[in-house]
């Protein structure tokens, strides 16, 4: 780790880029949910899809850097009409995980990812964003019907022998934490999914969420006194990038910040990065909010 | 740096004694001129002390696991790596057992181990570690580890022939110029495919190549449940040495992995 001339705001270094995201479904969703980090709509066309072609230059830029995983999200990645030729070709290169709101999949394109993933040696995981256990939870931040419509999408990628991994934001007090878990678990048994994957994350007071509660407070920020002796392989940022249709950005959840472009390609973006954001404080809080469950949390 | 012609890699043992003493006897009947541990010597079986002197007579030299870190160190938790409320439980009723059975002398001695041994196998630079060359306690699983990324790591870390464990669940995959990765598996406890059996690998050096051998090893895992059982260790831990399906830490497998379990 090295400062600025502020030494207030620490620079993360990349130690290696073992994560590769791809802003596949730029910030086009179907759903407009209130806890959005990044205000995806129906409207917002601030970023765009990638196109397969841009996807397979990524992953052949990516081979000679050791990436080690790729992560593909939106909006709702499978707006893009190109999403199941994508994700089979990724599986070509390495593990790949979609971030998806579960409320447009079809039967066509989970037989051919299905396909694909049997042929691949690398897992291909679903993560299906539902924030509450019932429509009475979920729908008022995610839209009304999304439960029963991602709950559908759910169950279809089960039909196809998926293990969706159910991706709730935190929006309850820590406190119901426990209670709010064992409902979603008891709730996705009840439904047929007998071995439900749950992963839970922390709000981000950025994009939409910040009309639904509130922004950070200036002090809410990281600062190199923070570091000390703390596991920096938790930030997303030391072992990160995503591609967007703008460049080569530091983090999934800055991409709307103006210094989140660290170049165009991904040799280029391996340059450090200021923590000067009210959600790198999310990030040092929580710890690996954006992996999967499967590459571990803490250091050893 | 040793050289050696056969040599035998033992995964994470899990204070299970019975099969290592199991595994031990096999090796050397197959040839092994050398026999390794890459970590993890206690852990979810009883008697955390009855391994140390099978490791002890037989000259294994050990790599240092997560779990042995912390049990010399007498950290808080094994660092394993979980994120999942329920996987954290179990894992801390197996640390805290773990922890309070394991001799002054013992634990003094797992704070000593290295973290990567290395030796020549025939024209092979082969490194053994727990998680990973660069993190003692990173999960490299099968599904979710690309190639590139291993070349990477054989580039970084100079060696032809990469060994880990702490995954418990064996794999291997060629890398480029003849190199190879390779998950020699666990002895502690069976790799969720429904058969109690237990895996260690063997390396073996001819004709200018390793050839890699995962080997099964039957024990008598009945004794081994019941002295689980009357150290009053959980039912599920138990259930797994019988079965051969994991109950416990199953969030932490990606989909291919978590697939073929039960559980």
């Amino acid at each position: 780790m090295t400062s600025t001339s502020d030494i207030s705001i620490p620079q993360i270094e990349l130690s290696h880029l073992d994560h590769l995201w791809f802003q596949v479904g730029g910030t086009l969703c179907n759903l407009t949910c209130h806890h959005c980090f990044i205000s995806c709509s129906p409207k917002n066309d601030a970023f765009g899809f990638l196109t397969s072609g841009e996807v397979q230059r990524r992953l052949e830029e990516s081979v000679p850097l050791g990436v080690k995983e790729y992560y593909f999200t939106g909006g709702e990645p499978f707006l893009n009409p190109e999403m199941t030729a994508i994700l089979e070709l990724a599986l070509r290169y390495g593990p790949a995980t979609v971030l998806t709101n579960g409320t447009v999949l079809n039967d066509d394109w989970l037989a051919r990812l299905r396909g694909a993933e049997e042929r691949s040696i690398y897992s291909l995981e679903f993560r299906v964003s539902i924030d509450g256990f019932s429509p009475e939870t979920n729908d008022p931040i995610r839209g009304a019907g999304t439960f029963v419509r991602a709950m559908e999408g759910v169950m279809k990628l089960v039909e196809y022998g998926f293990l969706p991994i159910i991706t709730a934001a935190r929006t309850w007090p820590m406190e119901q934490e426990q209670g709010v878990v064992g409902s979603f678990c008891k709730m996705l048994k009840g439904a047929g999914y007998s071995r439900p994957r749950l992963k839970i994350l922390p709000t981000l007071l950025l994009g939409a969420e910040t009309s639904r509660t509130c922004g950070y407070a200036p002090e809410e920020r990281v600062t190199a006194t923070m570091l000390e002796g703390y596991d920096q392989t938790q930030l997303i940022c030391e072992h990160s990038r995503i591609v967007t249709d703008r460049g080569a950005h530091v983090c999934p959840i800055l991409i709307e910040a103006s210094d989140s472009v660290l170049g165009q390609t991904l040799a280029e973006s391996q340059r450090p990065f200021a923590l000067a954001h009210g959600a790198c404080w999310t990030c040092y809080q929580y710890g690996a909010i954006c992996s999967n469950p499967s590459s571990g949390a803490k250091d050893a | 740096m040793p050289e050696h012609r056969i040599v035998a890699l033992f995964g994470g043992i899990y204070s299970n004694h019975l099969a290592l003493a199991a595994a031990i006897e096999d090796a050397r009947r197959r040839g092994a001129d050398a026999m390794y541990c890459l970590g993890d010597l206690g852990a979810f079986g009883p008697h955390p002390d009855k391994v140390f002197p099978l490791l002890g007579e037989h000259n294994i030299p050990c790599v240092r696991g997560n779990y042995d870190d912390s049990i010399g160190n007498e950290l808080a938790d094994c660092q394993c790596g979980y994120t999942d409320p329920r996987d954290n439980y179990f894992a801390q009723i197996s640390y805290d057992y773990t922890l309070a059975n394991t001799s002054w002398q013992n634990r003094t001695w797992l704070k000593t181990l290295p973290g990567e041994i290395r030796f020549e196998l025939g024209v092979a630079n082969v490194l053994l570690c727990h998680g990973s060359p660069r993190k003692m306690n990173e999960f490299l699983w099968e599904s979710t580890t690309s190639t590139q990324f291993l070349e990477h790591l054989a580039d970084e870390y100079q060696a032809d022939v990469i060994c880990t464990t702490h995954t418990g669940i064996k794999w291997k995959r060629d890398l480029s110029r003849g190199r190879k990765f390779i998950n020699v598996g666990a002895l502690g406890r069976p790799e969720n495919d429904g058969t109690a059996n237990v895996w260690y690998t063997l390396l073996t050096a001819g004709n200018g190549e390793i050839t890699v051998e995962f080997v099964p090893i039957r024990y008598d895992h009945e004794q081994f449940a019941a002295e689980m059982r009357s150290e009053r260790l959980p039912e599920e831990f138990i259930a797994t040495i019988l079965s051969g399906w994991w109950t416990t830490c199953l969030e932490v497998l990606p989909a291919k992995e978590r697939r073929r379990g039960r559980y």
